[in-house]
């Protein structure tokens, strides 16, 4: 694969980057360990339906690919930004971090939809343990999304200020790396909780 | 690499990146919808999910390119969720069809 080199803009303070970017891979080491509670939990109680419609009942595989493609989209947007952050392309990063911002809500908006329709089936958070695990586990993942897409917000609102340009460039590293984690999440979500359901 | 140069792939190389990654989560949804590969379904979407994760990771997040440092603060939590959850579900006889 070809590479480019990059030269980031914050040269000077390279030390405290890294400990941010140190942070933050920490960050995301502990939310591997935290959301694989909540995929275990779910496994655990996946069979256990009570009354309660079960996942091959209730799951629409077609309309949750699309989001998932989506997601995964968002990723490449934002992937885009960062590179436009390191070539201080300032238009082109602001660009790619409101479509990254605004694919994220499309998910978000589909994952409403989706729990709406499952209510609509008898499926809720107090009808069974699958349930509950269920809308736990998603909703859990739903809100590092609705993070992330406030996070990708206030960075391009800041840039349009200026405040990004001296320096700042690894904010938009930083908030990469949260949006990258919580696409790898869904595509785990995607595979065990959804897939391997129905 | 140092601190203060990376190198990382061209847009060019994350938009065919995207596409693979695109690919693959075709793939999962076919092969969950044919009934010919049941017996080898479960293996298959889990080995397709783990190549979608090393590619995001590796690529998107930069690790294949990053100081071992990161990478190995990472695979801590990667490497320790299956082995204290693999035996959480064992416990619970979900592994073993319990």
């Amino acid at each position: 694969m070809t590479t480019e080199t990059l030269t980031p803009p914050e040269q000077g303070v390279p030390d405290m980057n890294n400990m941010r970017k140190i942070a933050m891979w920490v960050f995301l080491g502990s939310e591997v360990l935290f959301f694989g509670s909540l995929i275990t939990t779910f496994l655990i109680y996946r069979t256990r339906v009570g009354d309660g419609p079960s996942a091959s009942q209730v799951f629409d595989i077609p309309f949750t690919s699309i989001s998932s493609f989506i997601l995964l989209m968002s990723s490449l947007t934002m992937v885009l930004a960062h590179h436009a952050s390191f070539r201080k392309d300032w238009r082109q990063m602001r660009v790619w971090l409101l479509a990254t911002a605004a694919l994220g809500m499309v998910f978000l908006a589909g994952q409403v939809f989706e729990f709406t329709e499952f209510v609509d089936h008898g499926l809720t958070v107090t009808t069974s343990p699958f349930g509950s695990s269920f809308f736990l586990l998603t909703g859990v993942h739903g809100a590092h999304v609705a993070v992330g897409v406030l996070l990708l917000a206030a960075t391009a609102f800041m840039s349009f200020s200026g405040r990004l340009r001296d320096g700042e460039g690894m904010n938009v590293e930083i908030i990469g790396l949260y949006w990258h984690f919580v696409d790898i999440v869904w595509i785990v979500i995607f595979t065990v909780v959804y897939l391997l359901q129905v | 690499m140092t601190d203060t140069t990376h190198n990382f792939p061209t847009p060019r190389d994350y938009w065919t990146i995207a596409l693979i990654l695109a690919v693959i989560t075709g793939a999962e949804v076919a092969v969950t919808y044919a009934d010919a590969l049941d017996s080898v379904v479960a293996p298959l979407l889990i080995l397709m999910s783990a190549a979608k994760f090393i590619i995001v990771v590796g690529y998107f997040m930069h690790l294949k390119y990053e100081k071992k440092l990161y990478r190995n603060l990472f695979l801590v939590g990667v490497i320790a969720a299956p082995l204290v959850f693999g035996a959480v579900l064992f416990t619970f006889g979900v592994l073993i069809g319990g």
